[in-house]
């Protein structure tokens, strides 16, 4: 159904066969007992482009990097490994990289509004110059970051003596400066009152700078910020390299990356009378290689296609995407559940994965009469909504994530839990995952129809904290809702998934 | 370490403070890179300072691009034309930074220095710099190669011309937009350089590609060169080759790329000459200035006039005329206040009648516009049609217009016609003038926003200035000096605001004999803020008046304002003294 192009050659396993998950790497991985802070649980995973690279934020406003080891030694012969003949029997695996603040709670006094540190959204810009580039957002604030090898400078040499010359002044750098600014406010003897010999002065010279050592260091290039009255859900960049979205309850803005001062409104959906709205937008992004395409989401589950080079506002979308409900099924549940979480395009541009509470569905954006294809996520839960309405479950937003050739869909659920879809023609495959080091230890009921097959997992029940949390339905099966996976991400060019179970980053390959 | 001499010491200290910790610090010394040149010199400049700063790439940004523009005019330091190409390599290094301004200072410094370069060393190190960057691993080295084509084009010989024109023909096929976007940015300054032949064959091909790309970004600066591109074709050529384009373009489905055709078109009429206009310009413009986008109508109105000052007074009519009554009543505010910043200057183009006829209903109606931006953009340009056909026909409906905008409840629109009244003075003359708008005058000077009422002190002196000091002792003087005995400390603050710019204007005399009394009365008010205001005013005032008043009257207001109790009138008074003192010295 998806060609998946050249990706399809490099994933001979595809089609129909499903994938045998492995445990790859844990980062942060809990002891047993111990207590999870909240500031530790991760809130965004993005692998960049190329996957050599992976980012995660924390509700701490922390972005912690990783890098990809199993290709770093041969980087330059990588296309010479490629072309022999051994099979490929690697697989991605990470290392820490570096890890910066990214934001710091703050307080708009305008308001009387605590900003959270959280950080919502991590995405990779273009790279340059060896240095990584990626845009983090908490509500309200777009940071631009780069992260690179700086060298660690020591400069030796120098003209001055600075302990002889300056005495008992025992902080060289400012009695240097405090000297020079009394020399240059002097009238600049320097160019005035000197004359300067064609060779010059034979006992100045420039300072020597040694450096040995490299240091990896992140700095803050842009704050984009004052744009959102509302909490930003997404940012997604533009394929053009120019330009980037940034979406709220209300509106998308569009910004240049290079400016910071100011951004362009393109799609205002708030009502002139605040008790007249009844959607909100939930997820945005840019079409992977069109700059003038981008989706957006609602809390009514639809999606909205927009071209702008229609108009300069886009209120008015060129597509509609939206779901039909079944006859009958109506009930005070439906509206909440059909809001759409996430929202994210295919690497062929051509279809688009969106999450509701309940089930993942791809779309055809050639075909706006309904999905193409839908895939229950966690179907024995439906008749526990109720209980998920009352402590706020119901309103968890989960993302999702295509793989790279577009044959597979990857979502996560409770209990730890996320499930892998193949969606390709006539595809059954549907996997279910725990993150942990044993992912498939729950793969008994993955073949069959997963509201029987929960039936048979009575021996994986855990001990969990929080009674009110975590119930048993009447085959005697655990979920736990205060371990929902929320947050996953596949490898752009290999099938390898990384998931957030709270504060700790699992990772599987197949 | 070593020991400096005494006199080289601040420059020793320069010299090391290349690598301060401060940013601040380094940034100081890097602006005064010339100096540290001057001290090592030229040789020592070329073999040390040269190979030091090429290594000090990865310092801030700040830094980086002062280095960039300092570099720019080194020629001088390091021993002339000469030695002119040691300065490639630290701007090299420059071009490929990822911050786009230090690239943009750095690719414009190597112009500079460039276009002083002998036409071998161009050859030896400037061409082979732009086929390095133009090969860079990294995008940003790229960008910065696709501008510099046009300095190292003319010098080369034959077959590297060709070679030249083939890179840039590849980077307008990069696979990043961002090169992309530099190389169409870039073209039309490359194309200046190149042979007419080649010009109509290579560049013209590169042209056509960057008007098909994919992205609009590259599209829209394709667009934005074509007028350049153009004026180098002969007008034949520019209707064959550009004509077409701009046509389709302005048919485009992205409203940024029409916007942008919206801003060139006008251009590219001068470089077709009068046929394609009539056939296949003017349509497109009509077009235009009926987009359905309103960004689009927005650029085509704003350029309405500087259009109809190309086309006959016939097409105007014909054509364009009926497009503006329309704008004139657009649904967007925008459209209608960018119509009304350009659509006066149309009045000369078209003459009298027209204007009477066909212009002034227009005039009239974006008068009475809702939107205050679009009445105050047709009163900053009334003096245009006061040429032509005089302001009576308009001054009835220019009276409510103003008084409206004077009394309008944002105070940027008060402040705005605040400061077309001169220029509407001067168009209305002296009788209008008191007649009707000499209250509004006296309004704003007791407005309730501090900006309103400076600029209205601001206004009288401007007025004082149109009309001379006998209008204004009969205007102005009288109604301002009422406001003494206002009960707001406020308005009194305003009087004295007004005096100290009018005494200038309306010299020695009328200063005595009206204001200075006034002043000096002030003195004795009950709030301290007038009482130090009174002290800077007759500081002001010195200056003005002659040593003898100024020992009579002022110096014993002073005095005695400085053994006032609050410290704030005892501080401006003893100020106040001190200047007499200097200026007495002084004479």
């Amino acid at each position: 159904m998806i060609n998946g192009g050249s990706e399809t050659a490099v994933a001979p396993v595809g089609g129909s066969q499903p994938l045998d998950w492995k445990f790859s790497q844990v980062f942060g991985e809990r002891t047993a007992g111990e207590e999870i802070q909240e500031v530790d649980i991760i809130s965004a995973i993005e692998f960049n482009r190329n996957g050599d690279h992976l980012a995660t934020g924390d509700r701490g406003g922390r972005v912690v990097l990783f890098e990809r080891t199993d290709t770093q030694d041969h980087v330059g012969h990588r296309r010479d490994l490629e072309k022999m003949d051994y099979p490929i029997n690697r697989h991605p695996e990470f290392r820490y990289k570096t890890e910066f603040q990214s934001h710091e709670p703050e307080f708009d006094y305008l308001k009387s509004l605590e900003i959270e540190e959280k950080i919502n959204k991590i995405r990779w810009c273009q790279s340059s110059n060896g240095a990584l580039f990626l845009l983090s957002t908490n509500d309200k604030t777009i940071k631009l970051w780069k992260v690179q090898e700086k060298k660690v400078k020591k400069v030796c040499d120098m003209n001055v003596d600075s302990t002889k010359a300056m005495g008992n002044g025992p902080i060289v750098g400012s009695s240097i400066s405090t000297s020079s600014k009394q020399y240059i406010a002097n009238g600049g003897c320097t160019s005035n009152d000197f004359s300067f010999p064609t060779g010059g002065f034979p006992s100045l010279h420039l300072p020597v700078v040694t450096s040995h050592e490299t240091n990896l260091m992140a700095r803050c290039r842009r704050i984009y910020t004052h744009a959102h009255d509302y909490h930003i859900n997404s940012i997604s960049n533009n394929s053009d390299g120019e330009t980037f979205i940034s979406a709220d309850d209300l509106r998308i803005n569009l910004w240049n990356l290079e400016i910071s001062s100011q951004s362009f409104n393109i799609v205002d959906v708030k009502p002139a009378n605040m008790e007249d709205l009844t959607e909100v937008i939930t997820s945005a992004e840019f079409h992977p290689t069109h700059c003038n395409m981008l989706a957006y989401s609602s809390s009514k589950g639809s999606i909205r296609l927009i071209d702008m080079r229609q108009s300069a506002l886009c209120d008015t979308h060129s597509k509609l995407f939206e779901g039909q409900e079944a006859p009958g099924s109506r009930s005070f549940f439906t509206e909440i559940i059909a809001s759409i979480s996430d929202i994210k395009f295919a690497k062929d541009g051509r279809h688009i994965l969106t999450r509701d509470y309940m089930t993942l569905k791809l779309w055809d954006i050639n075909m706006d009469s309904g999905p193409v294809a839908t895939f229950q996520v966690h179907e024995y839960l439906r008749p526990k909504l109720c209980d998920l309405y009352e402590n706020d479950s119901i309103f968890d937003k989960f993302e999702c994530c295509l793989s790279g050739n577009g044959l597979r869909v990857a979502t996560g659920s409770y209990s730890n839990l996320f499930r892998v879809f193949g969606c390709s023609e006539g595809s059954t495959e549907a996997t279910t995952l725990e993150a942990s080091k044993n992912p498939m230890r729950r793969q008994g009921q993955a073949t069959s129809r997963p509201s029987r097959s929960l039936g048979n997992l009575s021996g994986v029940v855990r001990r969990v904290k929080g009674a009110d949390n975590s119930g048993v339905d009447a085959n005697g099966n655990a979920f736990d809702f205060t371990s929902k996976l929320l947050h996953l991400a596949w490898h752009p060019t290999e099938n390898s998934i990384a998931c957030a179970a709270s504060n700790s980053l699992y990772m599987y390959y197949a | 370490m070593s020991t400096v001499e005494a006199p080289l010491y601040p420059i020793a200290v320069l010299i090391d403070e290349l690598k301060n910790d401060d940013i601040q610090i380094r940034l100081n010394s890097i602006r005064r890179l010339s100096t540290i040149a001057r001290a090592l010199g030229e040789e020592r400049t070329r073999s040390e300072l040269i190979p030091f700063l090429s290594e000090n790439n990865d310092d801030d940004d700040e830094v980086l691009l002062a280095m960039a523009e300092e570099l720019g005019v080194f020629i001088p330091y390091v021993g002339g034309v000469e030695h002119a190409y040691v300065l490639l390599t630290p701007l090299e290094t420059l071009c490929t930074v990822e911050e786009t301004c230090v690239r943009d200072k750095a690719v414009e410094s190597l112009c500079k220095i460039g276009s002083q370069m002998r036409e071998n060393d161009l050859i030896e190190w400037f061409t082979p710099l732009v086929k390095r960057l133009a090969a860079g691993e990294w995008f940003t080295a790229r960008v910065s190669a696709c501008g510099l084509f046009h300095i190292a084009y003319p010098s080369a010989p034959e077959t590297l011309k060709t070679e030249l024109r083939s890179i840039y023909g590849q980077l307008c096929q990069d696979d990043m937009p961002m090169v992309r976007r530099s190389a169409a940015s870039n073209l039309w300054k490359f194309a200046g350089t190149v042979e007419s032949a080649h010009l109509k064959a290579d560049i013209m091909q590169m042209f056509e590609d960057l008007t098909q790309d994919d992205q609009d970004t590259v599209r829209l600066l394709a667009v934005e060169g074509c007028a350049a591109l153009g004026k180098l074709l002969e007008p034949q050529d520019c209707a064959a080759r550009i004509l077409p384009v701009i046509v389709t373009f302005s048919q485009d489905k992205s409203w940024r790329v029409r916007y942008m055709v919206a801003n060139q078109l006008y251009e590219l009429c001068e470089a077709v000459g009068p046929e394609p206009i009539r056939t296949d310009l003017l349509p497109a413009y009509v077009r235009l200035l009926r987009d359905n986008e309103a960004e689009v109508r927005i650029a085509a109105a704003g350029k309405v006039t500087k259009f109809c000052q190309i086309l006959s007074p016939e097409l105007a009519i014909q054509h364009i005329l009926p497009c503006v009554k329309e704008l004139s009543l657009d649904s967007s505010q925008h459209v209608r206040a960018a119509l009304a910043s350009v659509v006066m200057g149309m009045a000369p183009v078209l003459g009298k009648d027209a204007t009477i006829e066909q212009l002034l209903p227009i005039f009239l109606s974006l008068l009475k516009d809702e939107f205050p931006d679009v009445r105050l953009n047709i009163i900053s340009k009334l003096d245009q049609v006061n040429q032509v056909i005089g302001i009576d026909l308009l001054s009835q409906s220019l009276l409510p217009a103003i008084v409206e905008l004077a009394e309008d409840r944002h105070w940027r629109v008060r402040l705005a016609i605040i400061e077309y009244i001169p220029l509407l003075a001067n168009q209305l003359g002296v009788g209008f003038f008191d007649d009707k708008l000499g209250g509004l005058c006296m309004q704003w000077l007791q407005d309730k926003v501090y900006s309103i009422r400076d600029a209205a002190a601001n206004n009288l002196k401007r007025l004082a200035e149109e009309f001379g000091p006998d209008w204004a002792m009969q205007h102005i003087i009288p109604q301002v000096l009422e406001i003494a005995n206002d009960s707001h400390y406020l308005h009194r603050m305003t009087l004295l605001r007004a005096i100290s710019l009018l005494g200038p204007v309306l010299g020695s005399e009328i200063t005595c004999s009206k204001l200075l009394p006034v002043v000096v009365n002030a003195s004795k008010d009950r709030v301290p803020n007038i009482k130090f205001n009174v002290a800077k005013v007759l500081q002001s005032l010195i200056s003005v008046v002659d040593q003898s008043v100024v020992e009579k009257t002022i110096r014993p207001c002073l005095v005695e304002l400085s053994e006032d109790p609050d410290v704030d009138v005892r501080y401006f008074a003893v100020q106040g003294l001190q200047s007499i003192d200097q200026v007495t010295m002084s004479s």
